[in-house]
């Protein structure tokens, strides 16, 4: 018989007492559970791809064929470019932390349609806050930072409060929100046509500006990056050692040091390419402070998620919420918490838009209602399901990076805005079908239930 | 005899105008099987219900070890050690099995979750119970098989050190080699000393497993005892008919002597 703890035992076969089981399971399970070596964790990671459960397969794939297409269309051949590149990055910032934002809401198996405003409106009290009277009260940014995310978090446990005690459908009470706030947010901007700005030579103000567009020099982002790659290796490794050690089923060695190098290989990649001299005139080379603040806020959510009693309740919420009930699990709590980081989250997007922007936020350089369906679309592209309990923070980033380089490379074309909605519009339905099908196919693994 | 580990006295329960269970008597011993039968309305899930606290009983008196108890949550009964196995299992397809089992319980450290502690920790439980066809405790419960479904479920409720197991239904919708490995691990529960109540229609599964049956008709309480004092058909006659064509001395109704 195989013994369960015995990871040698669990891969081979003949010791497989249930029959029924044997063909059904091999291919849902992660790969690296099984397989002793690179090859055989290659093998069952080929079969799973196969059986339409890929993981970020596809939105990678997406990304290099969104990349490969618009440099062959666009003239000159001049899409892929270390400039471009940048800019790409630094415009899905946005759209990766609303699709981040999204993740929250999807992963409860609820949707938040009201990021678009949220975010704006965060990314105005921001900018408020920071102007001298009278139109603002001078805050130092950190506190009108704090304070616009403070009024995010409200207008998220409203509505959580909504969705979770009174069982409200979080699609209508968001859509409501989304409408509401829009319209708060017009009168504070004072008018259709109302925009705030940050100025970049105020010392206050310009650290807003520069969250996007403030960049670290070419020397300290090489050292950054070798913290920071040492570190996640460490990590890592300290991790996969403590679990060979303790007898547990850990991922084959030579696939450990392959995710390192595979780390360290695209930071090394980012860091040159940020530091290429993207200026036809002077100087402007560097990593964007952007990428810093967005990797602090994957990796805080990413813990968040996937290391605490919260992240795993909001999981089990999402897969099955009775489930959750009959386990203890406080419900309520659970989903109004999930709304509050949705709208925080949002909130972030919103003050990073603005400093892409250039410093200025209106809704004409951002369109709330674009906005949300970017923030879903760039979660369903980067694998989140919109069923719940299935996903990841990273897949935003991803998908977010898609949304983002679709959106600049219509504009490098010179398309108008609304073909840069077909072309997203069509991208998120191939997504959600992707979603669908997967979804199916996973059902399909385990016959026997009812 | 020794005192049973859980004693149902006299327990009535009713909703509304429907009278549900009427003056119910029942006995779980540690160390055997109750095979509780009855046909569909006859008071199975109500009398399960009140045990693991979803109900309070109107009248009547639950012992535990002999001392009166009052479980009135499903928190009081997980305090005694009652824990009960639904027929729809509530596992959440997208945990892996280590994260079903701790769900609600989880292990921290650091105020972080202690993956490699509950993963041991329900690799042991799994393994006590000799449930070893998953072929990994990290693969997703969407995954597996209905038996195995049902082996994480049991495996989950009594890895708490728990007293008395209830399982509804447990063989429902299992494939005959499936529905054997379910027997098996409920012989296994027994043999670790728990006392386990089966509420179950299939008579093949019951007579099977069961050490003592009980049959419920229309709310009563209308046989208990040892398997051997049952045969199938006089036990599916008391499960349509309470038994009433028949005389009822040949099985014992247990009456309120031991309380």
């Amino acid at each position: 018989m195989a013994s369960i703890n015995d990871p040698l035992a669990t891969a081979i076969p003949e010791l497989e007492a249930d029959p029924t089981s044997a063909a059904d399971t091999t291919l849902d399970i992660p790969p690296e559970l099984l397989a002793q070596s690179l090859g055989e964790y290659v093998r069952g990671w080929l079969a799973r791809v196969r059986h339409g459960d890929s993981g970020v397969l596809p939105v990678l794939l997406a990304i290099v064929a969104v990349a490969i297409t618009f440099e062959l269309v666009t003239p000159n051949n001049s899409f892929l470019q270390p400039s471009n590149l940048v800019y790409i990055f630094q415009e899905s910032t946005a759209y990766m932390v609303l699709a981040m934002a999204e993740i929250f809401a999807l992963l409860l198996g609820e949707i938040d349609l009201s990021i678009g405003s949220v975010s704006l409106l965060g990314g105005v009290i921001a900018f408020k806050l920071v102007q001298p009277p009278p139109a603002g009260a001078n805050l130092p940014w950190w506190l009108a930072i704090g304070a616009a995310l403070l009024c995010c978090a409200v207008i998220g446990a409203l509505q959580g409060t909504l969705v979770a005690r009174l069982r409200m459908p979080s699609f209508i009470v968001t859509l409501g929100g989304f409408l509401l706030l829009f319209g708060i947010l017009v009168l504070v901007l004072g008018g259709a046509d109302g925009s705030v700005s940050v100025s970049q030579s105020d010392p206050n103000q310009s650290v807003i500006f520069n969250l996007d567009q403030g960049l670290v020099d070419p020397t300290i982002s090489w050292i950054g990056l070798a913290v920071v790659v040492l570190t996640a290796s460490a990590l890592i490794w300290r991790r996969d050692s403590l679990r060979r050690r303790s007898g547990l089923v850990a991922q084959p060695t030579s696939l450990t040091a392959i995710k390192i190098v595979l780390l360290a290989g695209a930071g090394v990649i980012v860091v040159a390419l940020c530091n290429v001299n993207r200026s036809n005139t002077g100087t402007i080379a560097g990593v964007p402070w952007i990428i810093p603040i967005v990797l602090v806020v994957l990796v805080a959510s990413t813990i968040l998620l996937q290391r605490t009693r919260f992240g795993r309740y909001v999981y089990a919420v999402g897969g099955n919420p009775e489930a959750a009930r009959r386990a203890g699990i406080n419900l309520p709590r659970v989903r109004t918490w999930g709304f509050v980081l949705s709208a925080v989250t949002a909130g972030i997007a919103g003050i990073l838009l603005g400093s892409f922007f250039f410093g200025q936020l209106s809704t004409n350089t951002a369109d709330p209602g674009q906005l949300v369906l970017y923030a879903v679309a760039g979660a369903v592209i980067g694998g989140t399901s919109l069923f719940g309990g299935r996903g990841r923070i990273v897949h935003g980033v991803f998908g977010g990076l898609v949304v983002g380089g679709i959106a600049y490379g219509m504009a490098l074309l010179g398309l108008a805005a609304q073909y840069e909605y077909i072309v997203t519009g069509c991208v998120l339905v191939v997504a959600v079908l992707v979603d669908v099908l997967s979804r199916r196919g996973g059902a399909k693994g385990s016959g026997d239930r009812d | 005899m020794t005192e049973a580990l859980l004693q149902l006295r006299g327990i009535d329960k009713h909703f509304g105008p429907v009278q549900a269970l009427h003056g119910v008597n029942l006995d779980l011993p540690a160390g055997q099987v109750t095979g509780l039968c009855g046909d569909n309305g006859a008071g199975k899930s109500v009398l399960t219900r009140c045990i693991a606290g979803v109900h309070e009983p109107d009248h009547g008196r639950i012992l535990f070890e002999g001392q009166p108890v009052h479980i009135r949550s499903a928190r009081d009964a997980a305090a005694l050690g009652i824990e009960t196995v639904y027929q729809d299992l509530a596992l959440a397809d997208n945990l892996d099995i280590v994260q079903n089992m701790f769900l609600g319980r989880e292990r921290l450290r650091h105020r972080l979750l202690d993956e490699d502690s509950m993963e041991r920790a329900a690799a042991e439980t799994l393994s006590s119970l000799r449930v070893t066809t998953v072929r990994s405790i990290r693969q997703p419960v969407a995954s597996l098989s209905g038996g195995q479904r049902q082996s994480v479920a049991v495996a989950k409720a009594v890895m708490w050190n728990s007293r008395v197991c209830l399982l509804d239904e447990p063989t429902a919708a299992l494939g005959v080699v499936q529905t054997q490995m379910v027997l098996d691990l409920i012989r296994r529960l027994r043999d670790h000393g728990l006392a386990v109540m089966v509420i179950s229609h299939n008579l093949n599964d019951v007579f099977e497993v069961a050490d003592r049956i009980a049959v419920l008709h229309l709310g009563s309480m209308v046989a208990e005892g040892p398997v051997a004092d049952f045969d199938r058909q006089r036990t599916v006659e008391y499960m349509t008919t309470g038994g009433k064509e028949r005389t009822r001395t040949r099985v014992p109704i247990v009456s309120g002597e031991a309380g």
